[in-house]
């Protein structure tokens, strides 16, 4: 069954047409990953998904509805969270204010109710900020509540940002770049982490993601994005020695000379 | 003697010298050296003089941290010696030439209190040398040791801070002791000089005792105490700060009179004002630059409802207090109403679009289209003072209690928003809009709810300043309203409630104060605003970050289980 169903999605800037003609289908409970060369669309095609921009054509259905060209709070009440590939954290914010505002969509008093602090705000709030140090623990962050966002190290402000995106309880997470600029320990750490969520809260995953390895570590599924459309599809070790990916990723004389030396 | 550094004394002087200068220039020496601060010793005049010059000797002799008395003792000589350049060379010049067709305040009256009234030669040396003295004294001032430093520094800022407030201070002197003693402090506005020295010397030995009962106390609890004890010494210093607080908010008008009163309930309509824009511009990051017509709304609301004038659609009808919920609701509507065009505007497009707004609003008022609702240029007349029980509020005093409730009731619905979810909403979406609304926020309805509730919180200040003033015309609303609201915030700290009071304090309280500064009070602005930029450009207080993880560990008594769990 596919959690998320993407049909002929079609986005264009002016004449540049960055996501063409994209069809994918995300089971439920599954790791997958969209990977692709630099500015082949496919931060573009998440962008889509979240809301942010409008599709030209196509369809987006999520969990049975149809989310595509909906405002994007709108499309994360309905279970989807982010990260961005440019770490984008309140960073003026503690980490737990980050959390809690993560949890927006999980809050329901009225904003008035704050005012003479009704039992039901204070309640409310009590659990709210039990769940996020529950949250911040949980990626490996407790004591570090208090701390402006801005000023954490590059590790933990990944791993907050996760944290953020967990704490309005999503269906489906899209991961842009986790492991940018980690070293290979860190990325193993991640990729740990990441199986963990599918595995233990049964979140479907879906990544953009540049580390191969990590990709087809963690990887149950891989579309091979290049100049916005899908050019491959399939199981880490079919990508592997796709040519059209090889091509992809090298240019043709290299993907042949490739070729070639398998051949010898 | 270590190194000395002729060109960072050559710097210093001349920028402690062209400091002097500028003050010279305009005229402020002259204008204060009326204003004895001292006895006939010392004026204001004088202070502005050498106070580029102290700097500069300041500076330098810290700059040569490893030299010695000796050698730190001639730097200071030497700086202010050189800080003396400039004005001498303007008394020469005026000397020689006429300047007083294009510098007017370069007279013979300036070269007077600039050469002692001893001529160019004896006079021009005088001063040379008192500069060099007050460079010297300023350069000896950092060779004492850390303990003497705090407290001869503290002393001497209090002695000539409240010789400049002597109004102030002899008002509540006045009111304590009554006005006989207080005459025999005080020569003219001055401070007898004997009174200045006795002064000085007591606060200094009050300082260093302070100081060192405050390093015994430390040392004392050194010894571990419980976090329960420091914890409960801690809230019972808080309630003790608060409790006095507000025993001196309720009884300040009746200590200080009623001039101070009216600069205290001028403070507080800014205070109610800055508190409104704070939720817009501090914690929502929409920077509205047409916040005065909120204001407007309420004034004129308030001013339309209730006066005796023919203008009042239905007379006799609203008291101040029946008209107040309509007033607030009124600038609610009206703040959500400029809320709904601008949505989609962000930053400097925001901004200029809401400067425009204020100033529709305000010739709007002025407009002959609609005198007969808002009576135009002649404004609105007659507007009754609000009766409290049978008690006209009619004075400073009575109205003061006015602002203070207003004020304390914007700060409580600020500080119980702040820490909700809509404050957090408000927060997230200053931070960044787009990430904002990919948590799930709503844009529009955060927004709206933030232009609606600082243009009420606006409105209620309107109200009042028209039942304190009684007649509102269009040119009370001008932009000059909007820019200090939003100086007071950005003074005090942007979010920071605390900081809206500290500003408003700073930046409507002193001028109303500083009465003989009334013609700089535009430069004060602009010097007080650059030294914050380089020195605190977060303000002088801060919003802090709140500590939640902490507070919870505090509340529940350890970690709770859920985190055992994970």
């Amino acid at each position: 069954m596919s959690l998320l169903s993407i049909k002929n999605v079609t986005k264009r800037f002016g004449g540049l047409t960055a996501v063409n003609d994209l069809s994918l289908e995300i089971k439920d409970n599954s790791i997958s990953s969209v990977i692709g060369p630099n500015g082949a669309g496919k931060t573009t095609f998440f962008n889509c998904v979240t809301g942010f921009y409008k599709v030209d054509e196509g369809s987006i259905v999520f969990d049975g509805e149809a989310i595509h060209n909906l405002r994007p709070d709108l499309i994360t009440s309905k279970g989807i969270a982010r990260t961005y590939q440019n770490i984008r954290l309140f960073s003026n914010m503690s980490a737990l204010d980050n959390i809690l505002v993560g949890q927006h969509v999980q809050l329901h008093t009225m904003w008035a109710e704050a005012i003479w602090q009704s039992k039901r705000f204070k309640d409310e709030e009590a659990a709210a900020l039990a769940e996020a140090r529950r949250l911040l623990s949980f990626v490996g962050l407790q004591g570090m509540g208090d701390l402006v966002a801005g000023s954490l190290p590059y590790g933990a402000q990944r791993r907050l940002e996760i944290a953020r995106a967990l704490a309005s309880q999503p269906k489906l997470l899209l991961l842009d770049e986790p492991t940018a600029g980690m070293n290979p320990n860190e990325s193993g750490e991640m990729t740990h982490f990441i199986r963990n969520l599918r595995d233990e809260l049964g979140i479907t995953i879906l990544l953009i993601e540049h580390d191969m390895r990590v990709v087809m570590d963690i990887s149950e599924q891989i579309s091979v994005v290049d100049y916005g459309s899908k050019i491959a599809e399939g199981k880490p070790k079919d990508i592997q020695s796709n040519p059209q990916v090889i091509e992809a990723y090298l240019g043709r004389g290299a993907a042949s000379g490739l070729q070639r030396q398998k051949a010898k | 003697m270590g190194n000395i550094n002729w060109r960072t004394i050559l710097r210093l002087g001349l920028l402690g010298s062209v400091v002097a200068l500028y003050f010279s220039m305009i005229g402020m020496v002259e204008d204060f050296s009326n204003r004895n601060l001292i006895g006939d010793l010392l004026n204001l005049g004088h202070v502005l003089l050498y106070a580029g010059i102290a700097g500069g000797a300041l500076f330098a002799a810290r700059e040569h941290s490893e030299s010695n008395t000796v050698g730190r003792g001639l730097i200071g000589l030497a700086t202010g010696a050189l800080g003396a350049l400039l004005p001498s060379g303007l008394v020469l010049l005026s000397s020689a030439i006429n300047m007083r067709t294009v510098f007017v305040n370069v007279n013979p009256a300036l070269s007077n209190i600039i050469t002692f009234g001893r001529g160019v030669p004896t006079g021009l040396l005088l001063f040379v040398l008192a500069s060099a003295v007050v460079g010297l004294i300023t350069a000896l001032f950092t060779v004492l040791p850390e303990t003497w430093r705090g407290p001869v520094g503290k002393s001497f800022g209090i002695v000539i801070i409240s010789a400049v407030f002597s109004d102030l201070v002899r008002q509540v002197l006045t009111n304590i002791i009554g006005s006989g003693m207080v005459r025999s402090l005080y020569v003219g506005d001055a401070y007898r000089p004997l009174v200045a020295a006795v002064l000085f010397v007591g606060l200094i030995a009050l300082f260093f005792w302070l100081d060192r009962r405050a390093k015994q106390s430390n040392e004392t609890t050194a010894i571990p105490q419980t976090d329960a004890k420091a914890r409960q010494a801690k809230n019972r210093r808080n309630i003790a700060l608060f409790l006095g607080w507000g025993v001196f908010l309720l009884i300040a008008p009746w200590i200080l009179g009623s001039f101070l009163s009216q600069v205290l309930f001028e403070i507080g309509r800014f205070v109610l004002l800055g508190l409104g824009l704070n939720i817009v511009v501090g914690y929502a990051g929409l920077l509205d630059l047409g916040y005065v017509a909120f204001f407007a709304f309420g004034a004129y609301t308030m001013g339309i409802l209730t006066t005796t004038t023919a203008i009042n659609p239905a007379p006799g009808v609203f008291t101040f207090w029946t008209a107040l919920p309509i007033v607030v609701l009124v600038g609610v509507v009206f703040g959500l109403l400029l809320g709904f065009p601008v949505l989609r505007m962000r930053g400097d497009y925001l901004a200029i679009v809401t400067l425009g707004f204020g100033e529709i609003i305000r010739i709007l008022a002025l407009s002959d289209w609609l005198a007969p609702i808002m009576g135009g240029a002649q404004g609105i007349l007659k507007i009754p003072n609000p009766v409290f029980f049978g008690l006209e509020l009619n004075s400073p005093e009575l109205m003061y209690y006015l602002v203070l409730a207003g004020s304390l009731l914007a700060a409580f619905i600020s500080i119980r928003l702040r820490d909700s979810r809509l404050g957090r909403q408000w927060m997230a979406m200053r931070e960044d809009e787009d990430v904002a609304e990919a948590m799930g926020i709503n844009l529009v309805q955060t927004k709206l709810l933030a232009f609606a509730i600082g243009a009420g919180f606006s409105a209620l200040g309107g109200a009042i300043f028209a039942a304190r003033l009684s007649t509102i015309f269009p040119h009370s609303f001008n932009l000059l309203i909007s820019i200090n609201a939003l100086s007071l915030i950005i003074v005090g700290g942007l979010g920071s409630i605390p900081g809206v009071i500290v500003g408003a304090i700073a930046l409507v309280g002193l001028p109303e104060l500083l009465r003989e500064f009334q013609e700089y009070r535009l430069l004060m602005y602009g010097i007080l605003l650059i030294v914050m930029m380089l020195l605190r450009p977060e303000g002088f207080i801060p919003a802090e970050v709140f500590k939640r993880e902490l507070h919870s560990d505090e509340d529940t008594g350890g970690p709770p289980a859920v985190e055992a769990q994970v």
